[in-house]
């Protein structure tokens, strides 16, 4: 996807793409939570009630889920940055166990460890909720005990993704230009070299030759 | 789309954590749906005298499949009280009525421990039920020949539910007033709600406002719009097998 040419101090950090499949997830997500939380809480669903169409909307809302997912990995700059949550680095375990993490001391590519922890961790829990719930949704699908453990694993990883999202919006809150870097698709370089030191290095570089910038971009993660 | 730049060193890369991290917890959901009946039991079993304790109400929060969860099918409920509230009983009989509180509570109560099951799969063992036997009120007020059914009203305005006649007079069918040792909360569909013991939840009607003697069944609200059973015998209907409560 072709962007506009940044300023010299910016980069470009994610493109057009990736902003809606983000935005579109994070709709998608937050209705789910939020419709979850009616289903299953007694404060919430008695004095909310239409039980049916809670449960529509969030059975709707989870398997609609799928879209912008499918859609991202059809873009190539979604797939890069798939390719770059995906690796660990020696320095990504060493972030993980250091005490001084965000000193940077330690070069961070695009993503730091925790956030290549967390989109793992929401990958394989979104798998897990769209299968649990396609269970749960279609009856005769498989035999009643697997049913009865298809809500079981729902309602736990629920939980647990609930957990995620929020410290993930409680990460964001924290930093606006963070927050900025997913809205516009670009960050100021004095922050990328201060939370992402290796990538910003890289990208500069990217910028500045931009004949090359296609597959030059993607050198050197876990480099210097 | 475009080609891919050629492999890079995937030494220097890293190791692809992410994709294993993935399958890992694909993998553990997957066998949960297996094995999650018997883990949640289990698990259920280990933390109910840690539950049943617990003032701040906060471990009902967990996903354990043995506490209550609370439907309402529609907006919110109004709330009615003891001077407000009323029961009508109607339809083919032969002396309609209308009762209030205390004068359900004036005639014979029954008590019951028993589960309650929802036809979703969450069961809490061993409630405490007790109330009039709706054969009582069957009796007082004298179904006239051509009456073959019993369709309950609730005073959330929507739901509806029905019992053949011969159903309605069992001894474990009740109109509740007490329900865990106190009257039935709002919430649990008090002040008066029914209890229809042998067969699933929906049966149950909460905020029950009248009972009405029809010429026959008459679906109720889940059993129009979800497909459920008519007759919701647990363990023998919804192609359900739990363990039948009688």
């Amino acid at each position: 996807m072709a962007e506009p040419p940044p300023s010299p101090t910016e980069l470009v950090r994610f493109s057009r793409v990736e902003h809606a499949v983000h935005r579109t997830v994070a709709i998608l997500m937050v209705v789910s939570i939020a419709t979850a939380a009616i289903l299953y809480n007694g404060f919430l669903a008695v004095p909310i009630g239409h039980r049916r169409i809670v449960k529509l909307v969030h059975v709707y809302s989870g398997f609609a889920l799928l879209v912008p997912i499918v859609v991202g990995v059809l873009s190539r700059t979604y797939r890069a940055d798939l390719r770059r949550l995906n690796r660990f680095s020696k320095d990504d375990w060493r972030w993980l166990r250091s005490r001084t993490r965000r000193d940077g001391t330690i070069a961070v590519g695009k993503f730091n460890a925790g956030q290549k922890l967390n989109a793992a961790l929401s990958t394989g829990g979104i798998i897990v909720l769209l299968a649990t719930g396609t269970v749960m949704y279609y009856p005769d699908l498989v035999r009643l005990s697997w049913r009865t453990g298809a809500s079981f694993v729902h309602d736990w990883f629920a939980l647990a993704i609930g957990l995620l999202v929020a410290g993930h919006i409680s990460y964001a809150m924290r930093d606006a230009e963070s927050r900025r870097g997913m809205r516009t698709g670009r960050v100021s370089t004095v922050w990328a070299r201060d939370h992402h030191g290796a990538w910003a290095d890289e990208a500069a570089g990217a910028q500045a030759t931009p004949t090359t910038a296609g597959t030059r971009t993607r050198r050197g993660v876990a480099g210097s | 789309m475009d080609t891919e730049p050629p492999e890079q060193d995937t030494t220097e890369l890293g190791t692809p954590v992410g994709r294993r991290l993935v399958l890992a917890v694909a993998g553990v959901g997957l066998a949960g749906i297996i094995v999650g009946r018997d883990v949640q039991e289990r698990l259920a079993r280990l933390l109910a005298p840690i539950q049943q304790r617990d003032p701040t109400g906060l471990t009902d929060l967990l996903p354990l499949g043995n506490t209550f969860r609370y439907y309402s099918v529609t907006g919110s409920v109004p709330k009615q009280t003891a001077s407000t509230y009323r029961l009508d009983v109607g339809g083919l009989v032969g002396t309609p009525a209308s009762y209030t509180i205390a004068d359900l509570s004036a005639m014979p109560q029954t008590s019951l421990v028993r589960d309650f099951q929802c036809v979703t799969g969450w069961r809490v063992p061993e409630v405490h039920w007790s109330g009039v036997r709706l054969a009582e009120l069957l009796d007082r007020s004298g179904p006239s020949p051509s009456a073959t059914a019993v369709a309950f009203r609730s005073f959330d305005g929507t739901y509806t539910e029905s019992l053949t006649l011969e159903q309605a007079r069992r001894g474990d069918v009740i109109v509740a007033l007490q329900m865990l040792g106190q009257p039935v909360t709002h919430d649990h569909g008090g002040p008066v709600r029914m209890y229809v013991a042998p067969m699933y939840g929906y049966k149950s009607t909460k905020w029950l406002s009248g009972i009405e003697l029809t010429a026959e069944v008459e679906p109720g609200y889940w059993e129009r719009t979800g497909d459920y059973d008519v007759d919701g015998w647990i363990g023998a209907s919804n192609g359900r097998e739990d363990e039948p409560v009688g």
